[in-house]
């Protein structure tokens, strides 16, 4: 039975897919909150550096060695970028735009140099291929355990232990740095140990998923689920469950079109954010606009009630208070001025009587507090 | 050596790694000043999908296409970002990811569509990625030519225009020049030097092609124009190394050299540009401290002499040391240069002892004046 289960290809990709974004999407939340969801761009394209570096060193293409080295590295380029920030000779943005591409440029060339004949390069650590991550296996009591599903359930769950018991830290350190530094929770450290996580990740997910792809799922998922939701714990729980949904959704379209597994599944996050960013049930567009166009319809309603009241039992009341004079006075079109009758009396606002409108009690009270409001409060 | 550079393939990669330089050079400036470092990066990647594109439209490797290819799927990405960050509660930064990652995994899952149709021609998008200048043609570079000389015209057309965006776009609105419109045109220009880049040093690089030049320029110059011309050098120059350095050894990629070449601008602009050099900040600070000690040395003799009402009062040195806790014979040393102590002896005592000259009366006298100054 779970024989069978790990010879699925198609299972053991998708699980390795969404391993990566839960991964990716705990960290990312994060690092999204913050403001400093590049510098996951930035470590994701300077590991090449590191990993070259471990390989020349160790020759190994992957384990805990080049985890470790790739931890080292992310930290590195990230100290390295803060260094040249706090110089206040180049901008943040900048600082980091250009250690990367340095550490990226050493990278290649020395790959080029020393490991031309190598299986790492250049296309496997920025593209990965995760069609093929059930061909390397490890046996695990008698089973063909994937390599990738293997490393990626340790991240996975490293990184949630991080997140479980730094929970409170990490919170504080995002929200309010300076609170947390003064009460002693040490922000910098606590946020160097996610970006060190991070890095680790993302060697980890190289070959399955691929540097650049690896980015989208650190941003993309987090930033879908806060435009879904406010909580903290809801924003993790949500980004989680959009990195599985895209890595399920992903792998059958890929396989459907015969292309990249690891580039669809990151266009479906793409597609889940879109999605969030119209529909989400408070800051999505369309919500916006509804909202707004709530707003601007009740406002109507509440200048005919207002503008009923100031001539209500007035002499020039007959001339006032009927329908023409919203054309004339208030310069609303017939059809609008129809709509805002129609949906005025809906609500009880307004009541008709032969041509004249007059206010019902709620319409009245309605007028009052808006031109008279210390009365109401008194009342 | 001049046969090498008469080599038909390396002066065309010199040639295009000049113009790449010209364009990212300048446009940079209004990038980085405009805090846009990371735009550059972004739409380099969001390019990829439009490489792609233009060489399924086109049915082969046809630049005209691919490039126009690039320049849209660059502008769309810039759209998508500023579409999300203005109308949801995402930040900059997010929308920078968001469009880099999820373009560029378009660009993907095109590229492999390209591969699994089994065209044969495919074999030259690759070097989109990574860049690829051997690869460049005669005919590319005239293309690069044409995009560089349509550039650097609209940037000297808009000149006040894009100045004036750069550093004050809310001035710039109240007088009434459309903002949306020209920073919009700034961004698709970068796109423009992003797609003259991307056969030379390719998607990954180009981000550090649109900041480097202009950092290291800013450190030289705090005007515009100058600070414009000289990126524009900078990156001339870093190409044209770069590509002749690649053109040296086998396996020596050409994007990663420029690259670096330019980095190594920075590197030298950061630490000796006159003014904003860190060199000079730190000789400057270490003169400054050698200063102060000299000065807090001078009042301390004055002081000893005030106390004991001898103008000509010899100060044993190990008493001044101990005073400062430190050793004081350099400053000493200094200060009898300069002609403000002398060195004298105290019989019966043999240790070394300072007293201070006219000059160095007068000196501890207005240092003291003037401290009471500032702090009154």
């Amino acid at each position: 039975m779970l024989m069978a289960l790990f010879q699925t290809p198609s299972l053991m990709i998708v699980m390795t897919g969404a391993l990566v974004g839960i991964a990716a999407s705990l960290l990312g939340t994060f690092l999204v909150l913050r403001g400093s969801s590049m510098l996951s761009d930035a470590i994701s394209h300077s590991i090449v550096f590191g990993i070259v570096i471990v390989w020349l060193l160790t020759r190994q293409q992957t384990g805990p060695f080049q985890i470790a080295g790739a931890a080292l590295t992310g930290i590195f380029t990230v100290f390295l970028s803060e260094l040249l920030a706090s110089t206040k000779r180049v901008k943040n943005d900048a600082a980091i735009g250009l250690v990367f591409p340095v550490l990226f440029s050493i990278g290649v060339l020395l790959l080029n140099v020393y490991a031309r004949d190598v299986h790492i390069d250049e296309h496997m650590v920025l593209l990965g291929e995760i069609g093929f991550v059930w061909l390397n296996t490890l046996d695990i009591a008698g089973y063909p355990v994937p390599q990738a599903l293997l490393s990626m359930s340790l991240m996975t769950l490293l990184n949630l232990a991080f997140v479980t018991i730094f929970f409170k830290e990490l919170k504080l350190a995002t929200f309010d740095e300076a609170l947390a530094k003064a009460l002693g929770f040490a922000p910098v450290a606590i946020f160097y140990a996610l970006l060190a996580l991070t890095s680790a990740t993302a060697v980890a997910a190289f070959d399955s998923v691929g540097a650049v792809l690896f980015i989208a799922f650190v941003i993309v998922p987090p930033s879908a689920a806060y435009l879904l939701t406010d909580r903290l714990t809801l924003m993790l729980l949500c980004g989680s469950i959009i990195s599985i949904a895209s890595s399920i959704s992903g792998y059958f379209l890929a396989v459907a079109w015969n292309v990249s597994i690891g580039g669809v599944m990151a266009v479906m996050t793409g597609v889940f954010l879109m999605a969030a960013f119209l529909l989400g049930p408070r800051y999505g567009l369309v919500a916006q606009i509804l909202r707004r166009r709530g707003l601007e319809q009740s406002n109507e309603c509440r200048t005919l009630a207002v503008h009923l009241y100031n001539h209500e039992d007035q002499p020039e009341q007959a001339a006032e208070n009927v329908t023409r004079a919203l054309h004339d006075h208030l310069m609303w079109d017939e059809a609008r001025a129809t709509q805002v009758l129609i949906r005025s009396i809906d609500q009880g606002l307004v009541t008709r009587n032969g041509d004249l409108l007059q206010l019902t009690e709620k319409g009245r009270a309605e007028a009052r507090r808006i031109l008279e409001p210390w009365r109401m409060a008194g009342a | 050596m001049l046969g090498f550079l008469s080599d038909y393939t390396i002066q065309n990669v010199a040639l295009g790694a000049a113009l790449l330089g010209v364009i990212s050079g300048v446009l940079g400036c209004f990038a980085v000043l405009r805090k846009q470092s990371l735009l550059g990066d972004t739409l380099s990647h969001a390019a990829l999908p439009g490489v792609c594109l233009g060489f399924i439209i086109a049915g082969a490797r046809q630049i005209g296409f691919i490039l126009a290819g690039a320049l849209v799927t660059g502008a769309l990405a810039a759209l998508l970002m500023l579409l999300l960050t203005r109308n949801s509660r995402l930040k900059t930064d997010a929308g920078l990811g968001i469009a880099l990652s999820v373009f560029f995994a378009l660009g993907v899952v095109l590229l492999t569509f390209i591969q699994s149709t089994g065209n044969a021609s495919q074999g030259g998008l690759d070097s989109f990625l990574f860049g690829q200048a051997a690869a460049i043609l005669r005919s590319d570079l005239w293309v690069m030519g044409v995009v560089t000389a349509v550039a650097l015209s609209i940037v000297s057309l808009l000149w006040k225009e894009f100045k004036l965006v750069s550093f004050d776009p809310v001035f710039a609105a109240s007088l009434g020049y459309p903002v949306l419109v020209l920073e919009v045109a700034l961004t698709v220009m970068i796109a423009l030097a992003v797609v003259v880049g991307l056969q030379m040093v390719g998607v990954v690089l180009m981000a550090a092609m649109v900041i480097a030049p202009a950092a290291a320029a800013r450190q030289w110059s705090g005007r515009l124009e100058t600070m414009v011309i000289l990126s524009a050098l900078i990156g001339m120059a870093s190409g044209i190394s770069g590509a002749l350095v690649s053109a040296l050894g086998p396996g020596l990629a050409t994007g990663p050299l420029i690259v670096l070449a330019a980095s190594a601008a920075v590197a030298v602009s950061l630490l000796f540009a006159p003014g904003r050099g860190l060199l000079w900040e730190i000789i400057r600070r270490a003169r400054n401290r050698r200063n102060l000690r000299g000065k807090r040395v001078l009042t301390t003799l004055y002081r000893l002499a005030a106390h004991h009402h001898d103008s000509g009062y010899p100060s044993e040195q190990g008493m001044v040391d101990a005073y400062h806790g430190v050793g004081t014979t350099p400053v000493l040393k200094r200060l009898q240069a300069r002609g403000l102590v002398e060195p004298v002896t105290h019989i019966p005592e043999t240790t070394p002892h300072w007293t201070l000259t006219q000059a160095g009366i007068e000196e501890a006298e207005s240092i003291l004046t003037n401290l009471g100054k500032q702090e009154s």
